[in-house]
């Protein structure tokens, strides 16, 4: 088969004869640690997700616990974080600190790494038919370069100086003067270094997904009959290695500003009374760099989600995807409209308002494609017969917060309103929950979805409808006040509100949101456990295909080795969306097409 | 569902096609370095400068050794290895010259009074043709590989695909240079 001789050929040089090697001897090096199977790594990038994910949410937690109660001293949280915390009450840089570690953890660490890195990996090659990605060596390298990010932006979190605090878009002139806070000291050189190995892993993940779907599908798997999944995590690859290149290169001139005296963003400051020579920089053109990666990158992490629930979607409504070349149309238009909007986080930068009302415009054009979406999405429930498991739950949720979060971005995207909201909690409430929370239901749709695949093991169903129900209600009780908040001006980024007697009225609010938030970060604790519970002791899976879905991971064995089919790859003679068709429940896309089958 | 042809899957090398996208990710860092530039040049405060007299010796080396490289494929396609050999030889020779007048290049500039710190101009030059010098002193890296793998008795490569990769991948510097050359000329 042809299929099967191309693989051997492209194998060759980094893994020989990868299908066979069910039989070929792995040590637990090569199995667990330095593994080269795209589903070992995706597993990785899975688990260091978790473990950022609980991090940056009790993060969340502590500043929640000092906007609640500005005035109220903790003594554990002095025995927690030492002279951070001292008397028992949050310092105003660690609050800062936290604030800013919070957003690089979640946007990049777990929404990026953690989301893309777990489903393009694990999903890429099973559902496309490949044997593994066009290069394992760089994908390994990929998920190194990320532990290393890892591990340089988590030993920031304890020197003695603290971590970066300038807010994750570490603007210039904080990010580039040592002496302007303590955490633009050597907390924000390890968050640079970081993210430059941050990127060098991304940039080898999104190689690889791309040169894999456009170059490994199997027999039959045109583009045109890819799973929605894929197409999404494509465009997911394509926005990161068009976009991340350009943040490197604002961070190369933030490094050289930081440390050889250059001024490519700084001019005119006076730092504790000292006059700086630098003359001729500009803070806003690394407004511009950081934001031509810094839009795309929020499509990044909304991608994927969307390209999940359009599958879970239509596997458990039992109906096909209701307007595939539509949903694939407007996935092209989000991709080169993230390009051409980044401005509209810079209306207030002194932005010319012609050129502002050029953004406006681009912003608002990304709601027809959106609206497509939705409109799919629905259509494709619509008197579906809908089995409602955990997956299916999580995946109707993120269409609920990709509508609320996304009816918001109207209101932000018009330059005059923007002026008022710019800063506020308007703008917190408005990208948590469209891209935030909506993203990480995506993960979780999928967490629930694939977990089978994944462990050959169910996850606790009892326990993820807990899940479900506590954090879509906590997410809306949460974040929709803050658009109230946002209304009456309350700016973000306040370490303590108490003082002004404008915003002295949300004082009972906050502490609201900050329970409601407390209980939220429990109830993802509750999913940790089950995560892990269920590795080893949850229900085995028997069924090879316990969704009955249509796609190709579910062809595979139970627990796939490396090369992930033993025998050939199967051929692939349909779309995946043949569901409730000629009276059949489903027809998975290895099944020749019939003599007698009517089209879809 | 139609039954459109199937797209042949084996027209590109998996490897050459993740290269491709990888140039296409480097254009994108350069391209945002030099909108950053002509963004800084519309701005107070810019001082105009002359390129060093060494940089186009780098530009004659550079393209000196495209041509090198390209023979040594057509040596490698008709396995003489020794003309191989002796062609990757002078293209890792001529990019370490490349490496060298890119320094010389620096220090002339650097001694006129023209440092890293006197003018955001001079920022960038030596942001941008710094960078792109890396990316020559990657190739170089890959050159020293490929020739020591032509020494090897133990596993005798005879695969094209590294030989084409290292060769487009030296094509693209080259013209990324004489981008780079045309691109500080024309707006300084």
């Amino acid at each position: 088969m042809s299929t099967a001789t191309l693989h051997e050929t492209t194998h060759h040089d980094t893994h020989g004869d990868a299908h066979h090697d069910h039989h070929h001897q792995e040590t637990f090096i090569t199995k667990y640690v330095f593994s080269q199977d795209h589903k070992t790594i995706a597993k990785q990038f899975l688990v260091t997700g978790i473990i950022w994910a609980i991090i940056g949410g009790l993060f969340s937690v502590i500043f929640r616990l000092q906007l609640a109660n500005p005035e109220a001293t903790y003594p554990w949280l002095e025995d927690l974080l030492g002279h951070w915390a001292q008397g028992g009450k949050l310092q105003p840089e660690f609050y800062y600190a936290l604030v800013t570690m919070h957003g690089t953890i979640l946007v990049f660490f777990v929404l990026t790494a953690g989301l893309s890195g777990t489903f393009a990996n694990f999903l890429i090659p099973l559902q496309i038919g490949a044997r593994d990605m066009a290069s394992p060596m760089l994908n390994m390298l990929s998920y190194w370069f990320f532990f290393l990010a890892s591990v340089i932006m988590m030993s920031s979190l304890f020197v003695q100086t603290g971590p970066a605090s300038g807010g994750w878009t570490i603007y210039p002139p904080l990010s580039a003067l040592g002496d302007a806070s303590s955490g633009s000291k050597i907390g924000m050189d390890l968050w640079l270094v970081s993210m430059a190995m941050f990127i060098v892993s991304s940039l080898l993940g999104g190689l690889n997904y791309i040169s894999t779907i456009l170059n490994m599908r199997t027999k039959g798997m045109s583009m045109t009959r890819m799973p929605l999944t894929i197409w999404a995590l494509f465009f997911t690859a394509v926005l990161g290695v068009l976009s991340f290149p350009v943040l490197l290169s604002g961070a190369i001139l933030l490094l050289f500003d930081r440390n050889l005296g250059t001024s490519f963003y700084l001019s005119d400051i006076v730092v504790a009374g000292k006059i700086l020579p630098n003359e001729g920089g500009s803070a806003i053109l690394f407004q511009h760099l950081f934001w031509f990666l810094g839009h795309p990158e929020v499509y990044i992490i909304l991608l994927p989600a969307m390209g999940m629930s359009s599958e879970i979607l239509s596997v458990n409504s039992r109906k096909p995807i209701f307007g595939y070349m539509a949903m694939v149309g407007s996935l092209f238009a989000i991709t080169i409209l993230a390009f051409l909007v980044w401005a509209h986080h810079m209306f207030v930068t002194g932005l010319n308002p012609f050129l502002g009302s050029v953004f406006v415009l681009l912003t608002l054009l990304i709601a027809v494609p959106s609206a497509i979406k939705v409109f799919n999405w629905l259509t494709t429930l619509w008197k579906g017969n809908i089995r409602f498991t955990p997956a299916m739950m999580f995946a109707i949720g993120f269409v609920s917060l990709f509508i609320s979060g996304g009816l918001t971005g109207i209101f932000l995207g018009n330059s005059a309103l923007d002026i008022h909201l710019h800063d506020t909690y308007f703008v917190i409430a408005h990208f948590h929950i469209v891209m935030g929370v909506a993203s990480f239901f995506g993960m979780f749709a999928g967490v629930y979805h694939w977990y089978p695949k994944m462990f050959g093991r169910y996850l606790n169903n009892t326990l993820a409808y807990i899940h479900f129900w506590v954090t879509i209600v906590g997410a809306y009780l949460i974040f929709w006040p803050m658009h109230y908040e946002g209304l009456a001006g309350m700016p973000r980024r306040y370490y303590d509100f108490s003082n002004w007697e404008s915003f002295k009225m949300f004082g009972s609010l906050n502490q609201f949101i900050s329970i409601v938030a407390m209980i939220v970060f429990a109830v993802q604790i509750l999913f940790v456990i089950n995560f892990f519970y269920s590795i080893w002791k949850g229900r085995k899976v028997k069924d090879l295909n316990p969704w009955n879905a249509n796609t190709l991971e579910w062809t595979t064995p139970l627990r796939p080795g490396h090369g992930n089919w033993p025998g050939d790859i199967p051929e692939v003679h349909r779309w995946p969306y043949d569901y409730s068709k000629d009276g059949k429940d489903f027809i998975a896309q290895d099944v020749p097409v019939g003599a007698d089958e009517s089209k879809h | 569902m139609e039954t459109e042809a199937i797209q042949p899957r084996n027209k590109i090398h998996p490897h050459k096609f993740t290269l491709w996208v990888g140039i296409g990710s480097i254009v994108m860092m350069f391209a945002g370095l030099t909108s950053a530039y002509i963004v800084k040049r519309n701005q107070a405060g810019w001082h105009t400068f002359e390129l060093p007299i060494a940089f186009w010796y780098s530009t004659v080396v550079i393209l000196l050794s495209s041509v090198t490289i390209h023979l040594s494929l057509k040596a490698f396609k008709e396995r003489y290895m020794l003309k191989y050999r002796r062609l990757m030889l002078a293209t890792l020779i001529l990019g370490l010259l490349f490496v060298a007048t890119q320094f010389i290049g620096f220090t002339e500039f650097w001694k006129t009074g023209m440092t890293l710190q006197a003018n955001v101009a001079f920022s960038f030059l030596y942001v941008i043709v710094g960078l792109h010098g890396l990316h020559v002193i990657g190739g170089v890296l890959g050159l020293i590989i490929m020739l020591l793998k032509t020494f090897s008795t133990k596993k005798r490569n005879y695969s094209i695909v590294s030989v084409e990769l290292m060769l487009t991948y030296w094509h693209f510097v080259d013209i990324l240079w004489i981008y780079l050359l045309v691109f500080l000329i024309i707006i300084r």
